[in-house]
């Protein structure tokens, strides 16, 4: 099959990664931004193009009239993904359009203009996260990969042992700190003297692995 | 006779402030809020702040009950989805896109949209001009 990938971010070229891998097809990615460009190039030779996917012209060249078998608008702009789609199925008849979509409340519009299949990582965590939520005591909100931590919120109940405490008083991991404590509605910062109600929502910023330590002090007894 | 711009940049604010002047009840649209100030400080038409993809601020508004409603943001792509949608979301008859690529505002035009295209047009104007100059090109060169 011949596959054109429009927009070469971490969707984009991961996938065109996986086709190549697979060495069953044809693939030409095409990357607007020529820093990220030169940096696949040397991974992707002739397999990748420099422009940007919405202009006729930068289609026409990575051979959008033949047409391809399969057009994956991948870029990081909805409105992008919905020309691209468009261009590519009513324009040139491309038989399978798969369009991403980066904000979920764009959804409709994709719906409204025909454009399906549609894929959005966004709505899938969401969909895992609600669904981890209600067996779930602690969430992983945010991974800050570079500095090795996270930011987890935990939900303390009326038999948590930390119910009743004062922040100074937890025996936390160490690498584990409390950020702040929502109730109420109202947000304050963790500080020693600070106490722990049942229904308190803590925002706690950790080494990644210390989740279970964290939980104990926090949570079971 | 109400009229909903969408951007108001350079053209959205002085499209709006003309169409304010010749009587029609303006609502402009900007995701800036320094947007504002380009429609001076006697403003008396409305103002959302907001992006023009976001349905719910179209509808804050009024697109549901605009007579004509101009897209003009500083992106094409964005200018052709909230034209469409203004058109076959909420079925609004008058609906102008302001698109800069030729080739985009001619596909788009050929399937319905109104679109505006500020490039052909310069190129068109300036041609006109250089043509009016009434100079003869010079013969080629011999060689």
């Amino acid at each position: 099959m011949y596959i054109l990938v429009a927009g070469g971010g971490k969707v984009g070229a991961n996938f065109a990664r996986t086709l190549l891998k697979d060495g069953k097809h044809e693939v030409t990615l095409i990357e607007q931004r020529r820093d990220r460009f030169i940096r696949l190039e040397r991974e992707f030779e002739h397999q990748i193009q420099l422009g940007d996917a919405t202009e006729i012209y930068v289609l026409e060249r990575a051979g959008i009239a033949r047409p391809p078998d399969v057009v994956a608008a991948l870029t990081g702009d909805d409105e992008d993904n919905l020309i691209i789609s468009q261009m590519s199925k009513e324009k040139y008849g491309v038989p399978k359009v798969i369009a991403r979509v980066n904000d979920p409340r764009n959804q409709a519009h994709f719906d409204l203009l025909g454009i399906s299949p549609t894929v959005s990582a966004t709505r899938g965590l969401m969909a895992l996260i609600e669904h981890e939520v209600p067996e779930h005591d602690l969430v992983h909100l945010l991974e800050l990969r570079k500095e090795n931590l996270e930011i987890v919120e935990v939900q303390i109940d009326e038999r948590a042992p930390a119910a009743g405490k004062r922040v100074e008083d937890l025996a936390l991991p160490e690498g584990s700190r409390l950020i702040s404590i929502m109730r109420n509605g109202h947000a304050e910062i963790a500080v020693g003297s600070t106490e722990l109600e049942a229904g308190d929502q803590v925002l706690a910023i950790l080494q990644p692995g210390k989740e279970d330590e964290l939980r104990k002090v926090l949570l079971k007894s | 006779m109400k009229a909903l711009v969408i951007g108001c940049g350079r053209v959205g604010s002085n499209l709006a402030l003309q169409l304010d002047r010749e009587g029609w009840d303006v609502t402009a649209v900007d995701e800036k809020e320094e947007a504002l100030g380009r429609l001076g400080d006697h403003w008396a038409g409305g103002f959302v702040l907001g992006h023009g993809m976001d349905t719910d601020v179209l509808r804050e508004a009024g697109i549901e009950d605009a007579d004509a409603v101009v897209v003009a943001t500083d992106g094409d792509n964005t200018n052709i989805v909230i034209g469409q949608v203004a058109q076959q979301r909420f079925d609004n008859q008058c609906v102008v896109v302001r698109v800069l690529d030729p080739a985009r505002a001619e596909f788009y035009r050929g399937r319905g949209l109104r679109t505006i295209c500020p490039t052909s047009v310069a190129i068109d104007v300036l041609l006109d001009s250089v043509r009016a100059c009434e100079v003869r090109p010079a013969e080629p060169a011999k060689t």
